[in-house]
């Protein structure tokens, strides 16, 4: 296997094969059109499946023999109960007892408490990993330890991946707090319930065989069916799939900081001041202690100005929840909780809607949500002077976070990413970002605590706050008051050759190369 | 055994600092080794100011060990000087960063003194972005925040600190030590552009022209003689609450007179309530001794970070009694402060009725203000001017509320 680095229209080198498949270099937002029909699972025949509707198994072992597995194999899991996932684990030691190896592990992201999985890349169970790496696989995938190229896709484009048959699932594996002996199942009651299930939704359409794992097993009918039992080859029982109030792990919790907190404040002032905020207007904050703090802060802004939205879109949370129930959203459409209000309110509220994917995000649909939302509010490890942004990358070149939604959200019509300006002498406003993630025409305003800059391409935004009193100044300023803090520029840390993992864009091309670290 | 040294801080919940340790050699020249958590990124800058501050401070031959946790280069530069004063390697004046431009702003006496921060001199963590939160003073503290063992290298770091770091207008103020020691503390801070000297536990008009002194002194000795240092004595005990008039009088750089209650209620034998009835008298005092002398009287530091209605309220009471500004150790209780220090909407009217007829008097050359048939005492439109300018200040009133009012009476006469 070799491949070739070719350069992209973003100007990056990526491998023109991916884990011995051709893959295509990114062609600039919008311009790459696939054609051709849907991947689909091979046909099957409900006579083949008990007429009861009975098709819980012993354990996992058990489903995992059933379902076929073998050497080579795709595998999926997923992160609805984030760092407090059980099953992900349990999935790989029940397949080292079977004895396989080489699977590939395609996990909708995965986080610190999948340590274990290295153990299974070092056994020869795992071949490599395809989702977000961060902790301790992040480290072991940029040490350039892993057999294959770790492969980052944003949630839109794990479905897009899913649905035009780049990865073609074996077995999904499919947590579910609450299901029925005929696999329909949710994530809203049970002692683990989660909110929804969401991230599985492609894998239990397109996957060959379909587990669902559980730890609240009620008779039929589990309702409402997040995940369709039709889809269902086997059910099994688990004592603890997950621990839910592991959800809100560290990217969940309100910021103290108090520079975090001004940034939020001046990202909700935008939002109000150049007008974006106003009658039925939706706008989206996803994890992280300053998306969090800017809820609040634009709450209360919503009140004074007697302003209600027409729809939120959550990761929801607490904060969230509370505006669904005081009146100031119609909506809340939601792709994942991330507290146990959220749960709750997805639970008993008939406004908090669960989503997917496939609604919001996904490249092959006809329209998805993420394009009609007023403002998005993101994180981001780094920002350069053309406005790309590194998500997924610290700036000495390790995986450190997931894409989740974010690459999709960039599409909505305006994207702000309230950021520092540093952090401990690690400039966040940069030259030229580590790893290209979002593309700079996507990217409209950045926020730090050193004053606001809008992407010179949006003339609309920079009319809009003029006169505000807002402190706005241009990228380049930002990026020279860093530099004068830090003591000059940063010297580029110095990467390996080769070439660990991809960043996928949304369409599936491929759009940067993350090198090994040298230590 | 050779002369050995540290300073600085490390470990895994260090941010922003640098642990450094030196220890003298003979021979070999310098050795650095280094260990940052940003190497790679800015490695080879640190190796730079490790050199170069090592070269100001003559030495020659050292081991040099430094565990950075993201410093930047002032910070580095302070810890090594503060390990090699410490090994006695180095007594000289100092290897001082160059004074950045943006630290070489001005004060002024009539100046806002609402709030004002105070910051650990030690900790740099907190410094870099201190001003942003735009309280109208910075302190940096060398005393009560600071422990005994460290007054040396705090010192160091807050004169880094005023050569370096962008307070973004805000005033620079130090907190020096009680004297003997604060007179040191001044050799070190005072030519590097402070504005405002606090002088703690301040009991007599003697320490205030000791500090004012020296401060004359040192700006000589730096060719700057037509500068002046502040002063702003803290009156934090019974004996320095019956001096308040003459430690205010003491220098006519004395431009405010602050209490400071938990070491005055301790001093008096009691202990601080919410309510503060002990410390009712001192506060009077303090305010009667500094209207007396012409100087702002500042109340005491509201130290419950997380109560911001009961910070709230007793702004409300500083401001009663006649304080002009309050203390804070939080960046989220500048607003709090500004806010509840701003005129009311009722009193703001009055305000800027009484500014607008005072300005018509003037220009219409008259000596006496009057509102209808009424006369206005001078004392009154001094205050409604101030009224204004703090709203001004807080964000409640346009820059150019005059012209504002004047254009749009101007339209309406034209229909």
């Amino acid at each position: 296997m070799t491949a070739k680095l070719v350069e992209n229209a973003a100007g990056r080198l990526v491998p023109d094969e991916v884990n011995g498949r051709a893959s295509i270099p990114f062609q600039g937002v919008g311009n790459y059109r696939p054609r051709g029909c849907k991947a689909a699972p091979p046909l099957v025949s409900c006579a083949d499946y008990p007429a009861d509707g009975n098709k819980v198994l012993s354990d996992l072992e058990a489903a995992l023999r059933a379902a076929g597995l073998r050497d080579g194999m795709t595998v999926s899991t997923h992160h609805h109960f984030r760092n407090g996932d059980l099953v992900g684990n349990a999935v790989f030691e029940a397949a080292a007892r079977i004895g396989v190896k080489d699977l590939r592990w395609f996990p909708s992201a995965s986080f610190p408490c999948h340590a274990p999985q290295i153990d299974h890349m070092e056994s020869g169970l795992i071949h490599h990993i395809e989702g977000s790496m961060n902790g301790p696989l992040g480290d072991y995938c940029t040490a350039g330890k892993m057999r294959g190229l770790g492969v980052l896709r944003s949630h839109g484009g794990r479905y897009q991946a899913v649905q035009d048959g780049e990865v073609h699932i074996d077995i999904a594996v499919i947590a579910a707090p609450t299901a029925d002996p005929f696999g329909n199942a949710n994530g809203l009651t049970g002692p683990s319930a989660c909110g929804l299930l969401g991230f599985a939704l492609a894998d239990s359409q397109y996957a060959d065989k379909v587990i669902v794992v559980t730890d609240n097993l009620i008779p039929f009918p589990c309702h409402p069916w997040q995940i369709q039992g039709n889809n269902v080859d086997h059910v099994v029982l688990m004592d603890k799939i997950g621990e839910p109030e592991k959800i809100i792990s560290g990217t969940t919790q309100l910021t103290k900081s108090p520079d975090r907190l001004l940034i939020a404040e001046m990202t909700a002032r935008f939002v109000r001041d150049t007008g974006i905020m106003r009658d039925g207007f939706s706008f989206q904050a996803g994890a992280g202690g300053t998306a969090l703090a800017f809820a609040i802060y634009l709450k209360e802004m919503m009140i004074k100005a007697g302003v209600k939205a027409r729809f939120i879109r959550g990761g929801s949370t607490q904060h969230l929840v509370q505006m669904l129930e005081e009146g100031l959203t119609h909506y809340i459409l939601d792709g994942q909780t991330f507290d146990l209000e959220g749960v709750r309110s997805m639970r008993e509220h008939p406004n908090h809607v669960d989503t997917s994917p496939f609604t919001s995000y996904n490249y092959h649909g006809k329209g998805n949500f993420a394009s009609m939302i007023d403002a998005v509010v993101l994180g981001a490890t780094e920002v350069d002077v053309n406005f790309n942004a590194n998500v997924v990358t610290h700036s000495d070149g390790r995986l450190m976070h997931g894409i989740g939604g974010w690459q999709n959200c960039l599409f909505s019509r305006c994207t702000i990413l309230p950021i520092p300006s540093f952090r401990d002498r690690i400039p966040v406003i940069v030259e030229r970002v580590t790893t290209l993630c979002g593309p700079g025409e996507l990217v409209d305003v950045v926020v730090t605590e050193r004053g606001i800059a809008i992407n010179p391409r949006r003339s609309d935004l920079m009319d809009a706050a003029r006169g505000t009193g807002l402190p706005l100044r241009s990228i380049e300023e930002l990026k020279a008051e860093v530099e004068r803090i830090c003591g000059g520029a940063p010297q580029t840390p110095a990467l390996g050759e080769k070439v660990v993992a991809v960043v996928k864009w949304v369409d599936g091309t491929v759009l940067d190369s993350v090198r090994q670290v040298i230590e | 055994m050779n002369p050995t040294a540290t300073a600085g801080r490390k470990g895994p919940d260090v941010r922003s600092d640098c642990w450094v340790q030196i220890q003298a050699r003979e021979s070999g020249g310098l050795e650095i080794r280094l260990q940052s958590k940003v190497a790679s990124m800015y490695g080879d800058s640190i190796r730079r100011t490790a050199e170069e501050t090592l070269g100001g401070l003559g030495l020659e031959h050292a081991a040099v060990d430094l565990v950075d946790s993201g410093a930047v280069p002032f910070v580095i530069m302070a810890r090594i000087e503060a390990a090699a004063r410490r090994a006695g390697l180095y007594e000289g004046p100092g290897v001082l960063p160059a004074m950045d431009p943006c630290c070489t702003y001005g004060t002024t006496r009539e100046r806002f003194r609402r709030s004002r921060l105070y910051l650990p001199g030690n900790e740099s963590k907190f410094m870099l972005s201190a001003g942003l939160h735009q309280p109208d003073g910075i302190i940096l503290d060398l005393e009560d925040s600071v422990a005994p063992a460290e007054k040396d290298a705090a010192r160091l770091l807050v004169r880094n600190a005023l050569c370096q770091v962008d307070f973004y207008g805000a005033e620079r103020m130090v907190r020096i030590n009680q004297l003997p020691l604060g007179l040191d503390d001044l050799e070190a801070v005072a030519p590097c552009n402070v504005h405002v000297v606090l002088i703690p536990k301040c009991e007599s008009r003697k320490q205030v022209k000791a500090v004012d002194r020296r401060c004359r002194e040192l700006l000589e000795a730096a060719g700057k003689p037509e500068d002046e240092i502040f002063l702003m004595p803290i009156i934090e005990s019974a004996k320095g609450a019956i001096k308040a008039y003459k430690i205010a009088k003491a220098s006519p750089r004395v431009i405010a007179l602050a209490v400071g209650l938990e070491d005055y209620t301790a001093d008096i034998g009691t202990q601080r309530t919410l309510e503060g009835r002990e410390s009712f008298w001192a506060r009077c005092q303090v305010v009667n001794a500094a209207r007396a002398a012409g100087v702002s009287p500042i109340d005491t530091v509201f130290s419950d970070v997380g109560d911001m209605e009961g910070l709230r309220e007793s702004v409300l009471e500083a401001r009663a009694l006649g304080f002009d500004g309050k203390g804070c150790i939080h960046p989220r209780q500048i607003r709090v402060i500004h806010e509840a220090m701003a005129p009311g909407s009722k009193e703001l009217e009055r305000a800027k009725t009484i500014v607008t007829a005072f300005n018509k008097a003037e220009a219409q050359g008259l000596g006496v203000v009057s509102l209808g048939s009424k006369m206005i005492d001078p004392p009154v439109v001094k205050r409604a001017l101030r009224s204004v300018r703090l709203a001004v200040a807080g964000g409640q009133l346009e820059e150019n509320w005059l012209e504002a009012e004047a254009g749009s009476s101007r339209g309406g006469d034209g229909k």
